[in-house]
């Protein structure tokens, strides 16, 4: 009764999103106001419905409810209650049914709160997001059913995949979703000024706490998954440019151009038509990443493909609502009006810089994941492109985007001169020179690309704190204390990942009990080998002795054993100490009884994910000073109504 | 001039659709070799995937004698046609461990029952993290791995009996 309950919910919900399509837009075609505020109810309405369903489907995971064709493949009733809850969006259907979910409840949110946006843009905007949600309640109900029976009830469930048996779980793919599919209001919003062709700096401001709220999400969402892959799968890396990271990634990097050109067209009223393309591009980016990972396109190669048909169905959405977009902005992006021109020396000019870097560093990620698709279109030949690709080619483009970061800030809207922000640029540019000094002579054997990182990291860290200068920090307000904040940890981010690269330590050792091996300042001693066992899993577990100078401290890295189903794991053993990590994982015995340990010591590795973390931080206080001020200028409007 | 620029980004999705679209509608068939070949095997351990015929890790290469490494599944029907071949070559004593793919215990009983077991050991690889490290993309694909552990051939696809000669050469060059 309760899957059947839940599915209910996924129709009602569908049904719900044609009729918020059809107010919203018979609303805007006749300006029929009554419509146009109806839409908003329904638009609640259908995120409730989505909410609900969500949770049904939760609900059957944490019960174990084996009559649940999903359940029974994906969950166990061993399984300990954290990864049943989890275990929820941990495969294919569950995790479309919570995409859907945040598009509703984003279209919801929007209905509920989005007060600047004139009515008929934002019932075109309703809209537009009803049409997209119900693409893809179409798809869960057709194509992915999460709430399919079984024809009869199996005594136990297949259980989840041990990889994902891991807390990362039950934070990262929701992060993630509501940055990736929130973002589909900048899409919508855009989409529904192209309607009604309201595309302004009012229009700007209405969409800009929304990119930022999603943007937020998707930059914590990125770090964390980061991070797992870094601890969770045991190879010491922390991005490997797959697939699947590169489609979180590519929303990512539109939306933060995005971010930065709808802060020229709120303040300065530049860049119109550009600012629409980018909100489009953004989703565009979430839903092809989407589809690359759904379709098993990219991992066609393997044998064991994805079901086609879901494939091709997605592909059909995202041509409806890209093609259509796209093809929307053609004919319409000529009838929107230039916005203000700017002299190219201007910090209008410094963003526009910025965004043509980031859509180059979005074009390389998105050649470099699609490429091989198009050489085996083309050739018939297949083969892969990896790390030596991505990193050659957009570090340097990332170079010279941090270089921009630093300057950008410091110059004045619509002109500026030379000369004043030289001197601005003066005490960044000799910490820089320092910077470049110190490493040549210290660390002169490092990587090219490294190099640059550290000597660019450092100098847009002294210049991300300079627009503090000369301020009262009490009255400085709290948005510029964001991008401050976001641009140090950009800085902070790069230091880490190029130290990681450049300085890492590896040691791979096989060890009998008693043995000692150095690795970076530290010296490893193997005390034990035993065997030890968790609620569904079993494991060797090596008692580790890590001694730098006079501190001693002991490390449990295990080798996992689960039974359901039968995989290995690994649980490397990381402690990070305040200039770095130490990264031990044990691996297998050896004929003659060694056991194979392997070391890494990363120094400042802790950076890429501080800095990570950073530069969210810095976007939570930039949307607060926003909503700050836009509730004080509200005040201020109704105060001087009322006089 | 601009008219045109506006209609560049719709044309750029429609390039995308057309890639993607033949992608999905034509069903791969040609293969990725593996840039491992030439280096060492990377270290792995996989447990038994048919008790009690013990579990194959890294371990059990680079001893000295070359053997041959056979990805396979149950499920894998170029898997059932290339088993006599296997199975004669294991009897002229060739050493022959395997790697099942996503498999399950019972299927692989019954496969390996049917088709015959050429294996000295065989590990059971449920999440294919092993393939992928070795640089397999599919299933069946075979290696040969020399004496000090090096990854010295690949044969992707189902061995035929005209591929038995280049692949018992690589073994004895591998020697």
């Amino acid at each position: 009764m309760i899957a059947e309950a839940g599915h209910a919910l996924l129709w009602i919900a569908a049904v719900l999103a044609i009729l918020q399509f059809a107010f919203g837009g018979i609303g805007v075609l006749r300006n029929d106001r009554e419509f146009m505020a109806n839409t908003k109810p329904v638009a609640i309405a259908q995120g409730v419905a989505a909410l609900l369903s969500f949770l049904v489907l939760i609900w059957l995971f944490l019960i174990t409810d084996l009559s649940v064709k999903l359940v029974v493949s994906n969950s166990h009733s061993a399984k300990p209650l954290l990864y049943k809850f989890a275990g929820t969006w941990g495969n294919h259907e569950g995790s479309m049914l919570l995409w859907v979910m945040v598009l509703a409840i984003s279209g919801g949110a929007v209905a509920l709160l989005e007060k600047r946006l004139s009515d008929r843009t934002l019932s075109a905007t309703l809209a537009a997001q009803a049409l997209i949600s119900f693409g893809f309640y179409a798809f869960l109900i057709f194509s992915s059913n999460p709430f399919e029976r079984m024809p009869t009830v199996p005594l136990e469930g297949l259980g989840l995949n041990p990889l994902l048996q891991d807390p990362g779980l039950a934070f990262h793919p929701p992060t993630l979703y509501i940055g990736y599919v929130g973002i589909s209001i900048a899409f919508s919003i855009a989409v529904g000024a192209l309607i009604t062709k309201e595309v302004d700096p009012a229009f700007a401001r209405a969409m800009r706490p929304w990119v930022l709220g999603a943007w937020i999400f998707l930059t914590l969402g990125i770090v964390a998954g980061s991070y797992w892959a870094y601890y969770e799968l045991g190879w010491g890396g922390w991005w490997f440019w797959d697939p699947v990271e590169n489609a979180s990634l590519m929303p990512w990097l539109a939306a933060t151009a995005l971010l930065h050109s709808v802060t020229v067209l709120a303040t300065r009223d530049g860049l119109r038509a550009w600012t629409i393309m980018l909100a489009v591009v953004a989703f565009s980016m979430s839903m092809v990443g989407t589809f690359l990972v759904r379709s098993g396109i990219l991992t066609s190669v393997h044998s064991f493909a994805v079901d086609p048909e879901r494939g091709s169905f997605i592909l059909a959405l995202l041509t409806i609502y890209i093609g259509g977009a796209l093809a929307l902005f053609a004919l319409r992006a000529s009838s929107v009006k230039e916005g203000t021109q700017f002299e190219l020396f201007s910090r209008e000019g410094a963003l526009v810089a910025n965004n043509l870097l980031l859509s180059a560093i979005l074009g390389i990620v998105f050649v470099g994941t699609l490429y091989p698709l198009a050489a085996e279109a083309l050739t018939g030949e297949k083969l892969s492109v990896g790390p030596p690709y991505f990193n050659a080619a957009s570090a340097p483009v990332a170079i010279i985007l941090i270089l921009i970061m630093a300057a950008g800030p410091l110059m004045k809207w619509r002109k500026d001169d030379w000369k004043v922000v030289g001197q601005r640029l003066a005490v960044p540019v000799l910490v820089m020179a320092l910077a470049l000094a110190a490493f040549a002579i210290m660390a002169p054997n490092i990587g090219i690309l490294s190099f640059l990182g550290f000597v660019a990291a450092i100098g847009v860290g002294a210049a991300s704190i300079a627009p503090l200068w000369k301020r009262n920090l009490r009255r400085t307000p709290l948005f510029t204390w964001g991008m401050v904040i976001s641009h140090l940890g950009i800085a902070v981010a790069i230091i880490g990942m190029a130290s990681e690269a450049s300085f890492t330590k590896e040691t791979l050792a096989a060890m009998n009990i008693g043995d000692t091996r150095s690795v970076g300042p530290y010296s490893v001693t193997l005390k034990d080998v035993k065997p030890v066992a968790g609620p569904n899993w079993t494991a060797v577990e090596a008692k580790l002795e890590v001694r730098r100078g006079d501190t001693l401290i002991e490390e449990r890295p295990q080798a996992r054993m689960f039974s359901s189903p039968v995989t290995a794991t690994n649980e490397a053993a990381i402690r990070t100490h305040f200039d770095g990590q130490i990264y031990l994982v044990i691996g297998e015995e050896q004929p003659d009884g060694r056991w194979q340990i392997r070391m890494w010591w990363k120094p400042l590795v802790s950076l890429i994910w501080a800095g990570g973390i950073m530069v969210a931080l810095g976007g939570l206080l930039a949307l607060l000073g926003r909503i700050r001020r836009r509730s004080a200028v509200d005040l201020l409007v109704r105060k001087e109504a009322l006089a | 001039m601009k008219r045109f620029w506006l209609w560049f980004p719709l044309g750029l999705f429609l390039l995308f659709f057309g890639v993607v679209a033949s992608g999905l509608i034509k069903p791969s068939s040609t293969t990725i070799k593996s840039r491992m070949v030439g280096k060492a095997l990377p270290t792995f351990s996989l447990p038994a995937a048919n008790e009690p015929q013990p579990g194959l890790g890294s371990a059990t290469f680079g001893q000295g004698q070359p053997r041959l490494l056979n990805i396979f599944a149950s499920w894998c029907i170029p898997c059932v046609a290339e088993a006599p071949i296997l199975m004669k070559m294991a009897q002229q004593g060739v050493q022959i461990d395997g790697i099942a793919i996503r498999d399950r215990p019972q299927d692989l009983a019954r496969f390996l029952a049917r088709n015959g077991n050429p294996y000295k050991r065989i590990g059971s690889d449920i999440d294919s993290r092993v393939q992928l490290s070795l640089g397999s993309s599919g299933v069946p694909e075979t290696f040969v791995i020399d004496g000090k552990g090096i990854i010295r051939y690949q044969h992707i696809g189902d061995i035929r009996p005209e591929d038995v000669p280049e692949i018992m050469a690589a073994l004895k060059a591998a020697r």
